[in-house]
């Protein structure tokens, strides 16, 4: 391949500039209690800002299923499913894209009753800003705290709390201002939040695009001139430079390629690096990309690195600047949230997944089930490069995955290491384990093995305890 | 110091590669499903990106109904040739043989049959444990509910009331033997990125997508192009219509537009001023309410 031994070089306004009236994206969800109205506020969304196509609109006009007073049921618009439709609610997060002059827009439709709050923590991961919608007849539930804390605890920082139904209580200005102060109080102990309040009724358009007449006491931004204009995400490029291993890109002798996606930071060619957690150094040498090379890279580019020297890196380690590297522990507080029927259970080994890396875990603490939050300590089989999730949504979240299942069954936020000092979790090899346990390890450890996945705990691999 | 911000379409692209080298990585015997249209055509430049400067490390499936249009063939083979990819194809031979067609079985038979069953047949047959595809959560109601590593039973069923939970970018993609992974590296694009993205990168397409005068039929609202296999109904006269496709399809279920644009420029200004959905000319997504949900709970993309 002639292209291998092409450096032509390009400059990173490739990557910044594109070619048309390009908009800024910003992505947000939506949750909340059942029945607060949020399929029908983007379908509101959709509707006025004039997404929706023509023949979606009279499809939904012919659907047996109607839930609206008058005129268009706009929640149909989102709630995809079968059993959506005809149950009226919705179950899994739906994914949505819209865009006004100003910017583009992703929206996560996600599911308010409890029984799915997984599905809300799915569309709220990757979210910039969550709009919480609170009925202004009920005020602040349950399910609006849960989902505000989950939302807060996978990084989202922007909470809109939407106080829908505004209709329902004639546009009360008392009733908005005891429901802001009751959700205000539910904020106390989430760091670096920032919370906006909105009355709207998503029914009828009150303030979602155009301000409303009906609340002359508001004197704030309608719901989305408050999206056009919010601050854009904090941006991971600000952040120390973190990547995670993919592969090896290794197509000829002469070329080993480290591919992976900057979770933040900066890299330059010749700068410093050290692989975690062996703690091999090196220095950059090129910065590949199919369009020609690169003097420097950023977050969230797709790179592939070569280095000065031949290193034994294979995926899962996590590329990192020596003057501002992560910490490398085994043992790790952290706030788990539950999304499995089947409840944490202390005896048992769980994968975990952390950037590109796999390592057998286990868990002491409360025995969260289904939708529970709360703090567990982890203990992995082998070393893990972190980051605290308050300073590196990438580096410092990760999920557990069931050995017998497959199942993602939580996901973690790390809050730091245990200390020495600190003695709580028995050692690995001393749990009994299951005769298909046992079988189901060896084969996932020999499996983990052929991707290149390293494990320096003999005890682990050859113990009795396996 | 100022923080540059990566351009949407980069940042698009970036998220797909790092979805590509996943399952690269994850999956012992993944395949790209690639059928010929403008989404295949921007997943496999994708993928050749993302494994640069090696080569794309999988095969590329084509499931052949045998209905295609004969360009859609022609550009197949001679692509595929030119980036030196490794292209499969799989037909339901047994299935065309006991005589599934789509005017005697109707379309939605006709469909399952030689889309929803070839393609499960052929990744069985394959033993892929991962099937890539270029479907986007913009395009249909059910495809929004999708995850990005998204579960399929032994059979290649869908089962969208119990979907795995997926946090950020962290792909769970472990299986059992039998079980799979469809992939969907192009879920938060629209149809405008898409093409945004063909016309940054030159990414080549098939022709069929630009306007030009072509021998038609019309039945009701659908301009149906007169190609092999499209057998005119009684009463019916081929007439010329300056048109294109919008979606590729099947020859006889799927429309085309009336229009002009015969440049990538062209096509997104009339894109930006449609009111109207891409699917709506492919006739198998409203055979009833729910179609592509129950399809794709079937086995089909």
């Amino acid at each position: 391949m002639a292209a291998i031994t092409d450096n032509r070089t390009i400059a990173l306004t490739h990557f910044t500039v594109s070619n048309r009236d390009e908009k800024p994206l910003l992505r947000i969800s939506t949750a909340g209690s059942v029945d607060d109205g949020k399929s029908t506020l983007i379908g509101r969304l959709l509707f006025d800002t004039k997404t929706v196509w023509e023949d979606n609109l009279e499809e939904i006009s012919k659907s047996k299923v109607n839930r609206a007073s008058h005129g268009l049921d706009l929640s149909l618009l989102t709630d995809g499913l079968r059993a959506e439709r005809e149950q009226g609610i919705t179950i899994d997060v739906a994914y949505r894209y819209f865009s006004t002059p100003k910017r583009q827009f992703i929206v996560a439709d996600t599911p308010g009753h409890e029984q799915y709050t997984r599905n809300m923590a799915t569309g709220a991961s990757t979210c910039d800003l969550a709009i919480i919608l609170l009925d202004a007849r009920k005020g602040v539930l349950e399910q609006s705290r849960r989902h505000s804390r989950i939302a807060w605890l996978l990084g989202v920082r922007h909470l809109v709390f939407a106080v829908n139904k505004m209709d329902l209580v004639d546009f009360s200005h008392e009733v908005f201002d005891e429901i802001r102060a009751h959700a205000t109080h539910l904020l106390s102990g989430m760091d670096g939040v920032i919370a906006d309040f909105i009355p709207l009724s998503a029914l009828d358009g009150d303030n979602v695009v155009t301000r409303s007449e009906r609340t002359p006491w508001y004197k704030g931004p309608s719901l989305l001139e408050l999206l056009e204009t919010v601050d854009p995400p904090h941006v991971a490029a600000a952040q120390p430079f973190r990547m995670s291993v993919q592969m090896v890109i290794r197509p000829h002798l002469d070329f080993r390629g480290y591919a992976g996606q900057l979770a933040s930071g900066w890299v330059r060619v010749g700068d410093p690096i050290v692989a975690l957690p062996s703690g091999k150094r090196s220095r950059v040498k090129r910065i590949v990309t199919f369009d020609g090379d690169l003097t420097e890279a950023f977050a969230p580019m797709s790179i592939t690195l070569e280095l000065e020297d031949e290193l034994d890196i294979a995926r899962g380690d996590l590329l990192a600047s020596p003057s501002t590297a992560p910490r490398v522990a085994r043992r790790l507080h952290t706030t788990m949230v539950w999304m499995s029927e089947v409840p944490l259970d202390k005896q048992k080994t769980y994968l975990l997944q952390h950037g590109t890396r796999v390592v057998p875990a286990r868990l002491n603490g409360e025995a969260l089930a289904l939708n529970g939050i709360g703090a567990v300590e982890v203990e992995t089989a082998e070393l893990l490069p972190y980051d605290t999730y308050r300073d590196n949504r990438a580096t410092g979240g990760f999920i557990l995955i069931d050995t017998i299942t497959n199942l993602t069954l939580a996901s973690g936020l790390i809050e730091g290491e245990v200390r020495e000092e600190e003695e709580t979790l028995e050692s690995f090899s001393d749990a009994p384990f299951t005769p298909a346990e046992r079988r189901k390890i060896r084969a996932l450890l020999a499996h983990m093995k052929r991707f290149g996945f390293s494990f320096d705990h003999e005890d682990f691999e050859q113990g009795e305890g396996i | 110091m100022t923080v540059p911000v990566l351009s949407h379409l980069r940042a698009l692209e970036a998220e797909s590669i790092h979805i590509l080298r996943e399952t690269a990585s994850q999956f012992r015997k993944p395949v790209l499903l690639y059928s010929i249209g403008k989404d295949s055509s921007c997943l496999v430049h994708l993928a050749r990106k993302a494994f640069f400067p090696g080569k794309i490390p999988f095969p590329l499936l084509h499931i052949d109904t045998t209905y295609e249009y004969p360009e859609m063939i022609e550009f197949r083979d001679r692509f595929t040739k030119e980036i030196g990819a490794d292209l499969r194809v799989y037909t339901n031979d047994k299935a065309i043989q006991e005589g599934a067609n789509p005017y005697d079985l109707g379309t939605a038979k006709c469909c399952h049959l030689l889309r929803t069953r070839g393609l499960v047949e052929g990744l069985q047959e394959g033993g892929y444990d991962a099937a890539i595809g270029g479907a986007r959560r913009d395009e249909e109601k059910s495809r929004a509910k999708e995850r990005v590593f998204s579960f399929r039973d032994r059979e290649g069923r869908w089962d969208p009331r119990n979907q795995r939970p997926e946090l950020w970018n962290l792909y769970n993609g472990k299986v059992d033997p039998g079980e799979s992974i469809r992939v969907f590296p192009l879920s938060n694009w629209t149809e405008m990125d898409i093409w945004r993205y063909i016309e940054l990168e030159a990414i080549p397409i098939v022709p069929l997508y630009f306007a030009q005068p072509r021998q038609v039929v019309l039945r009701g609202p659908t301009v149906i192009p007169l190609e092999t296999n499209v057998k005119l109904l009684p009463g019916e006269k081929p007439q010329t219509v300056t048109c294109r496709m919008r979606s590729l399809g099947c020859t006889p279920c799927s429309g085309a537009i009336r229009s002009e644009a015969d440049t990538i420029g062209k096509i997104i200004d009339e894109l930006a001023a449609f009111r109207r959905s891409e699917r709506e000319n492919r006739v198998i997504d409203h055979d009833q309410d729910g179609s592509m949900e129950l399809k794709k709970r079937e086995g089909y993309f």
